[in-house]
């Protein structure tokens, strides 16, 4: 097998073994996808509950993934030397990046197979036109979380960077768009969380799957840029050992 | 040609200059043991060697690479353990191995060297299950993974039991035979008296000695025995108009190579004294001797 091969294999093999990051990546966005669908508590602007909610569901299972999942593991790597030993092999950095995101791609892969699969089954049948749109986004928001989750991974401690990762995960889970819409926050609220890459990628995603959003060019631009800053900021950032 | 040339480094943090003028050389098919106290600079030398860090000046080539510009061609010939970690925790064992083999691509057989560092009862184990001494020998087959020409093996027998420590001292010595040239950074002087072929000395960041282990000890004999803890020692070396000290609590060291004429000196002192006098050893210093000679006190 192939040195990056080998690496990708690792990586994500030690996410699927992971129950933590199972329950992250997978177990909450399916139990919130069901629950609120079934569920008829939270506002959804006059669309079924399972149409509102599957974008943001499925930015959350994003976020998770490129940003939690993958910064609690790589700091913990950091932590435990295993980048530094890393370091000593042919790999080298470029194609350990490339594992990375190999490797978070695949989980997202498999993220969308189940969550599609079970928003299907509660009823939702999106718009096809905007797939492209939708994977534009997701490409976006991974570059964006994964940039954070680097951020923290790369300067804190191995259990700092864990409560970090987890904490921040809570704030974006609740206050981030994904499940309840920024625009039904108080406006003081709304206007924090409007820069915010979860609620920007959560706004596309939705104007993409057919749910029209208003302000969703700006919500592109939001999105860019973390997508484009996080990951310099990441880089300029990270200590390998 | 030496496997390994360090001439002139140097390595400075800041304000702290860790490493100063460092020259040694380690051969292919001999281990050489680096040795010194915490902060000495054996650390960050062997770092520059394995191109984790820079070097302030001097010239460091490994296997005739320049480790800070060369590291990736340097990686393919080198085996590294670290100290501590450096393999995923949630990873089990021949998976591990497996990867670091196909990381390589030297064809290492990761089977073989699971059962070659007496892991094979183990295979299915994550490293957070394993024991420290466990963890050690999974961190030395991640080095023999790379079937090395050189290997740099930071404390290997660091909290490993007597059986694994026999099984890694086998490994080592095993892999200097086949040609590779072994560098062992290790507080333990027993292990390094037991493996070395050569020894290099640092304190304070510098070398201080360097040598076989024989042109170490060369000229430092000694008479080491016990005798009763209330020996006066200031008394033995005043009468017998030699060094003598005490270095343990029953155990007593003159210098002075172990003529007859010392010996019978010392047995006669003993019995005038009414002292006992259990376990006489003489001859060359062991190199925790000579570690002692040339280690400064705050250093050790």
């Amino acid at each position: 097998m192939s040195r990056l091969g080998s690496q990708v294999r690792t990586e994500v093999g030690l996410v699927v073994r992971n129950g933590e990051q199972l329950l992250l990546t997978l177990v909450i966005p399916v139990l919130l996808l069901t629950f609120f669908s079934l569920v008829d508590v939270l506002p959804t602007g006059g669309l079924e509950a399972v149409e509102f909610l599957t974008p943001g569901i499925l930015a959350l299972a994003v976020m998770s993934t490129s940003m939690v999942s993958l910064g609690i593991a790589t700091g913990f790597e950091r932590s435990y030397h295993v980048l530094k030993r890393l370091g000593a092999t042919p790999l080298g950095r470029p194609r350990l990046v490339a594992a990375k995101t190999l490797a978070v791609a695949c989980v997202e892969v498999l993220q969308f197979v189940v969550l599609i699969g079970v928003a299907a089954l509660l009823g939702w049948s999106p718009d096809a036109s905007g797939w492209w749109s939708a994977l534009a986004a997701v490409v976006l928001g991974t570059l964006a979380f994964a940039g954070i989750g680097l951020t923290l991974a790369g300067r804190l401690r191995g259990e700092i960077n864990l409560a970090a990762q987890n904490g921040l995960y809570l704030v974006l889970l609740l206050g981030g768009g994904l499940v309840i819409s920024a625009d039904e926050f108080p406006s003081a609220l709304r206007s924090v969380a409007r820069p915010l890459p979860s609620t920007a990628l959560a706004d596309v995603m939705r104007d993409a799957l057919g749910s029209p959003v208003a302000h969703v060019g700006t919500s592109w631009l939001v999105l860019a840029a973390w997508a484009v800053v996080a990951p310099i900021v990441a880089a300029a950032l990270f200590r390998w050992d | 040609m030496a496997a390994i040339e360090v001439t002139g480094l140097s390595v400075r943090y800041g304000d702290l200059e860790a490493v100063r003028d460092v020259s040694f050389t380690a051969a292919a098919g001999e281990v050489t043991a680096v040795l010194g106290p915490n902060g000495a600079g054996k650390t960050s030398t062997i770092e520059v060697c394995e191109g984790f860090r820079r070097a302030t000046a001097g010239t460091v080539r490994v296997l005739g690479l320049d480790p800070s510009t060369q590291q990736r061609l340097l990686s393919e010939r080198m085996g590294v353990m670290l100290q501590e970690g450096g393999v995923y925790p949630g990873a089990r064992v021949l998976d591990t191995v497996r990867h670091y083999c196909a990381l390589y691509g030297k064809g290492a057989d990761p089977i073989e060297i699971t059962r070659r560092v007496g892991l094979a009862e183990r295979t299915t184990s994550t490293w957070r299950r394993l024991s420290g001494g466990e963890r050690q020998r999974l961190s030395l087959a991640l080095a023999l993974a790379s079937r090395p020409e050189v290997a740099f093996l930071d404390e290997p027998t660091a909290g490993v039991d007597v059986h694994g420590r026999d099984t890694i001292r086998s490994i080592v010595r095993g892999l200097a035979d086949e040609g590779c040239a072994v560098v062992l950074a290790t507080h333990e002087l027993d292990e390094a008296e037991r493996l070395a072929d050569r020894v290099v000395i640092f304190d304070r960041g510098e070398v201080v000695a360097d040598g076989t282990l024989a042109e170490l000890r060369s000229g430092h004999d000694e008479i080491r025995f016990r005798s009763a803890p209330e020996l006066d020692v200031l008394a033995l070396a005043a009468d017998l108009g030699m060094v003598a000290s005490r270095v343990g609590t029953d155990e007593f060291v003159i210098d002075a190579p172990s003529t007859p004429r010392v010996m019978a000196l010392l047995s006669g002192w003993l019995a005038d004294h009414d002292l006992p006098l259990t376990d006489l050893r003489a001859g060359a210093q062991r190199l925790e001797d000579v570690f002692r000679r040339l280690v400064s006190e705050e250093g050790r």
